[in-house]
This record gives structure tokens, sequence and C-alpha cells, in this order.
């Protein structure tokens, strides 16, 4: 696998390792330009060589590790793109980043998430995907969808679902506050819990450990205990395109955009 | 159980110590924002410092609308 320096993030692979690094300002949003190259990552990896054998993705970002989607192209699409073209296009960017997140949650590599700061929405999304979170005691997570009129369009609910208890995911989601890093390992989304700016020394040293064991049986043990929930994935996508149709959302990114909160990022 | 006046010192304290500003110059008073100029992400920098440090959970929500150490500090009390 070729290493990539592209302009929303890198990669490189060594040592049976590839370190995916997100490096946008201001804090990794995700929209089209991260797309595009999380895509071409997506394709490297699924025609990676068989040595290769864990993924680790992490942020250059102080900020963290994302916020998620980029709201403020999300709002700009929607001036400049006519009523009737709107959802068509969200439903296939939604379908892009899905595509991308199932062949990264099915990697027949061990996949980590090393996260800092911000996690939020896409990027919580992000991290979900992978086999294994570990977060620095700076981390904070959060889906604040909901007071967009939305709901988390990345595949993060079916994805936590599949992760943590229903009534966590419930406040999460219908509160759409912040916890850290210490409330989700108590709640089982964080696998490991590291000093600050240590994740991803602890994430490279559990890809090294990964590495140990046999590859098709790693493979096998990730299958079983890890199913893709494909349908409800499907259906969110749906739901997140009639969500997105009602004009309470784009009132709610207009304010976001607009925002001079001090604590736009707040729900 | 510390008292509110023990919690607002701490606070003042870690907020000095994150943001690096002499620990003299914060008041019970002063609106954090304006005081330690910063923004939405560094204020949720703090709150976790903040959460770490206490071993509380501090619903975000629970701030809206708190600009002061003082505030803050009675929330945090309200925790423990």
């Amino acid at each position: 696998m070729k290493d990539f320096a592209g302009k929303t993030l890198s990669w490189i692979a060594k040592d049976n390792i590839i370190e995916l690094e997100l490096h946008r300002e201001p804090c990794n949003e995700i929209g089209t330009a991260t797309l595009e190259e999380l895509e071409k990552f997506a394709q490297a990896a699924e025609h990676a060589e068989k040595s290769l054998r864990a993924v680790i993705i992490h942020s250059r970002i102080a900020a963290g590790f994302s916020a998620g989607a980029d709201l403020r192209e999300l709002y700009r699409g929607i001036q400049q793109v006519p009523a009737e073209r709107r959802i068509p296009r969200l439903r296939d960017f939604l379908q892009r980043i899905h595509r991308v997140l199932n062949i990264i949650d099915a990697a027949p590599m061990t996949t980590i998430a090393a996260v800092h700061g911000v996690t939020f929405g896409g990027g919580l999304e992000l991290a979900l995907a992978c086999d294994v979170i570990i977060a620095d005691k700076s981390a904070r997570f959060c889906f604040p969808e909901l007071r967009l009129g939305l709901i988390p369009g990345f595949g993060g609910i079916p994805r936590l679902k599949r992760d943590i208890g229903n009534a966590v995911i419930r406040d999460l989601l219908l509160t759409g506050r912040s916890f850290n890093a210490a409330k989700a390992q108590a709640v089982g989304l964080v696998s490991q819990v590291t000093a600050e700016g240590e994740a991803l020394a602890a994430a490279r040293a559990t890809a090294a450990q990964a590495c140990k064991f046999d590859r098709e049986t790693a493979i096998a043990a990730k299958r079983f205990i890890k199913p893709i929930p494909y349908d409800e994935l499907r259906q969110e996508v749906e739901l997140f395109c009639e969500m997105f149709s009602r004009p309470a959302v784009e009132e709610g990114l207009r304010k976001f955009v607009e925002s001079t909160d001090k604590m736009p990022y707040l729900p | 159980m510390p008292t509110l006046q023990q919690v607002t010192d701490e606070v003042l304290q870690l907020a000095a110590e994150n943001f690096k500003v002499p620990r003299e110059q914060l008041a019970p008073g002063d609106d954090f924002f304006k005081k330690l100029g910063i923004d939405s992400l560094q204020a949720l920098s703090l709150l976790t410092r903040i959460e770490n440090h206490f071993r509380i959970e501090l619903p975000d929500y629970e701030l809206q609308g708190v600009t002061d150490f003082q505030t803050l500090a009675a929330r945090i009390h309200a925790r423990l």
C-alpha cells in the first residue's frame, strides 16, 4: 500500500501497520474533500497487502479527533442547490460515507481510533467504525445532531447500539450532551484511556500486539463479534434524508453557521 | 466534602493552569470567556479538566448561560 499525503488526511504503512492521520483545520470537519480522501484510503485498504494487519486513525489537530460533518459546507450546499436536487445530492454523499465506514468497519485488519479532544458527531461515527477506541483524557464525545433537527447520519446510532446500552444512547442522543473519556470507558464506548497526548502511543502498542496473532483467526473473531448492522444503516440514511427535507433543518444550520454564541458546539 | 469556597479556589487554579494565566489575576466573579479569552472548544477543554479533577460528571447543558467562575463552582459543588 503506497503512502499518501492529501489535503485533509495522510497515511503511511510501516511495520505491518497503517497510520491514517487526519489534519484538516480547524477540527477535521468531514466534508467533500475529506470524503474523497477517505474513499481513496478505503480503496487502498481494500487492496492492501495481507502483511498489513492493523490501522490506526488519529488526528494531528490540537482541538481534537474530529468535530464531525462540515456543517458550513452542508449549509452552503443547501443554498446553492435547487430544492429538488438537495435530497438526491445528500443521499449520494451519505451513501458514499457509509460505504467508506462499512469498509473500515469490515476491514480484515484490527482498526484502532486514537482520539483526543473533540470527538463529535461524524467524528465519533468514524471512531465507532473502528474495532477499538483509545482515548486520552482530553477526549469529549457528543452527538449534537438533534439540535439541528437531524439525527446522526454517518452510521452513529446503529453502531452505538452494537456497542453500548440503549439507555446511554438515548441520554447522549436526546440531550445532545457531551461526555468525557472516563464516562465513555465506563459505558463501554472506549476500551482504553491514557494520559493526555498518549493515545497514539497506546494505539501503536495495541496494534503491534494485534499483529502477533494469526490473521485468519483474527478476521473470524472480528466477523463473529462485530456484525455490521447493514439494514439499520440503510434505514438511517433514509430517516436522515426525511428529516433533512424539513425547514427546521435549514434554520438550524443557518443558526449554527451564523452563530456568534460563545458555545455553538454545545446543545 | 469541600465547601463552595474551596471548589471556587480549585476552579480558579485549574483555569489558571489550563490557560496559563497568573492565578492572582482571576477572581470568582470574572467572566471566564472574557478573562481567559477562550472560545467554545477551549471551554469544553476546561470542562473536561474540571470533571477529571473533581471526578464528577457535569452535563454541559447545565452550563448554558454560565459565564463566571462562582456560578460554575456552584454547579460543580452540586454534583459532588
